[in-house]
């Protein structure tokens, strides 16, 4: 399934003129009566909010790019689109490759199953086949560093726990494209160490890794290059001293 | 075509692993388990006899095999499409970060109603035994109209999981209808009691023929004709189509919505 259809093809994401509006008004229109009520008065007046406007830009294979701005400059959305989970109003995107979205960790956990069980069925939320997680399962156990609670309920887990086993069975494959929300808050010091290390690692064998994080620090330390998106709109797209120089003096 | 066989592949295992996951979750709380969806069926049937052969008096061969037939059937496709219904908005915590085909949720929770079927055919197959009700080889053809409602069930599954997206009230307006329906399908009370115009009437109810059809195997030995068959058929895929097309519509909203 890690087909590596990347390798004919110089970049993982293409990105040509995408822009994302999203429909405040119409949002919040949840029930029948309210539809019919806007129908009746033709309400056509409605705030379009824009959450990206018109971003074009390519990620080369194997590189490692930070995303940098501020709250709500639409970095999440990007990265969501990235990610197949929403489609742009406008524009095109062209991804190549498998890839392993760390939006959120634990995407479809269920608290009431066991941790095995959850492994199973996170594994197949993100698309791997069963043999797959067979043949990685003790690896994900023994990097979450839970086995004596495998068979526990996961309700009674601590947040840290959950985020371990998250990020252990979301890692097991080597993907085309990584995409890191700011996830490396979660968890103790230690184990943000041994993220950062497996990132590193996967970084070696060729993924391409996309970063979103508020950590100067990180993207310093991790990113080659750095796009810096403000109010929805491409700012810089730079090497990392540049851009990271022009956004801690804004 | 071939791009979607090979995604529907890739996440056959997810759903399977859904499916199972619905599962243990209904059971693993009870002491009875699996049990009560036995239970549960003879004994509704048990009431619904009490009550309908004192009090109306209708007259019907075999009324507890009669009544649950037609339940059985019934049940399985409200159960299917209600808890569909709600099967993306209750998905959206999964929905709305990662990239999965949509389709899979409201297709896990029917074929979770489907599995639970065969716990009431087992309840059928009980009662029939311990009434000793007569049954013809005609029983083996039992599977055809349940792959009809199933694709129906789905159908309906589609539309309803979609538009629920948009307009929450239709959970609350749903089990309304259901009733309605019910009633527009000879379930509890025989076929002959209805007046032409009604009959006619209810002919365009989908649900009549494939209750109909299953009497007709399991109780009557009759094999339905080609006839029954084709307006079974249509009924199913004209569904299924609708279902499918307002789902591929709208699906790429529902992320905003959830």
């Amino acid at each position: 399934m890690n087909d590596k259809i990347g390798d004919i093809c110089m970049n993982s994401v293409q990105i040509s003129n995408v822009s994302m509006h999203f429909n405040t008004n119409k949002q919040k229109m949840n029930s029948l009566k309210e539809y019919f009520i806007g129908l009746i008065k033709r309400q056509v007046d409605y705030s379009k909010f824009i959450a990206l406007n018109d971003i074009s830009l390519n990620i080369e294979k194997g590189s490692v790019v930070g995303i940098v701005g501020l709250n709500g400059s639409g970095k999440s959305t990007l990265l969501k689109i990235i990610a197949g989970v929403l489609k742009p109003t406008k524009g095109k995107i062209i991804v190549t490759g498998v890839i392993a979205p760390l939006i959120e960790l634990g995407a479809g956990f269920d608290m009431e199953l066991t941790a095995r069980e959850n492994i199973y069925l996170n594994g197949a939320v993100l698309g791997f086949s069963k043999k797959m997680i067979q043949s990685k399962f003790e690896d994900i156990v023994d990097f979450s560093e839970v086995r004596e609670f495998i068979d526990v309920p996961m309700k009674n887990y601590s947040s840290g726990m959950v985020a371990r086993i998250a990020f252990a069975i979301a890692t097991i494959v080597n993907p085309d494209i990584l995409i890191v929300d700011e996830i490396l808050s979660v968890g103790d010091f230690q184990f943000q160490k041994k993220c950062e290390d497996r990132i590193s690692e996967m970084m070696k064998n060729n993924t391409t890794v996309i970063i979103v994080s508020h950590s100067i620090e990180q993207i310093e330390r991790l990113c080659k290059r750095v796009i810096w998106i403000e109010k929805g709109i491409l700012k810089m797209n730079d090497s990392t001293d540049i851009v990271c120089e022009a956004y801690k003096n804004s | 075509m071939k791009y979607y066989i090979q995604t529907f592949n890739k996440y056959l295992y997810l759903l399977f692993n859904l499916i199972s996951k619905d599962f243990k979750i209904k059971y693993r709380r009870s002491i009875l388990g699996i049990l009560w969806s036995i239970l549960n069926p003879v004994l509704m049937m048990v009431v619904i006899t009490a009550v309908f052969l004192n009090l109306f008096k209708f007259e019907i061969d075999n009324f507890p095999i009669y009544y649950l037939t037609g339940s059985t059937i019934f049940s399985f496709f409200t159960d299917a499409t209600t808890s569909s219904m709600t099967s993306i908005v209750g998905s959206g915590q999964i929905i709305k970060k990662i990239y999965i085909p949509k389709y899979i949720f409201p297709l896990q929770k029917c074929l979770f109603s489907f599995v639970n079927l065969f716990f009431s055919l087992i309840a059928l197959v009980i009662m029939i035994i311990i009434l000793k009700f007569e049954v013809t080889y005609t029983v083996i053809l039992a599977p055809i109209p349940i792959i009809y409602i199933l694709i129906f069930s789905l159908g309906i599954s589609l539309i309803l999981s979609s538009l629920t997206v948009f307009f929450r009230d239709i959970v609350h307006l749903y089990g309304v209808i259901t009733t309605i329906w019910m009633y527009f399908t000879p379930i509890i009370y025989p076929e002959n009691i209805l007046s032409d115009s009604m009959l006619k009437l209810i002919s365009f109810n989908p649900l009549y023929h494939y209750v109909g059809y299953f009497r007709d195997v399991v109780m009557y030995g009759k094999i339905p004709s080609l006839k029954v068959n084709i307006i079974c058929i249509f009924f199913s895929i004209i569904t299924l189509i609708i279902g499918s097309i307002i789902f591929k519509r709208t699906q790429d909203k529902f992320v905003l919505h959830i």
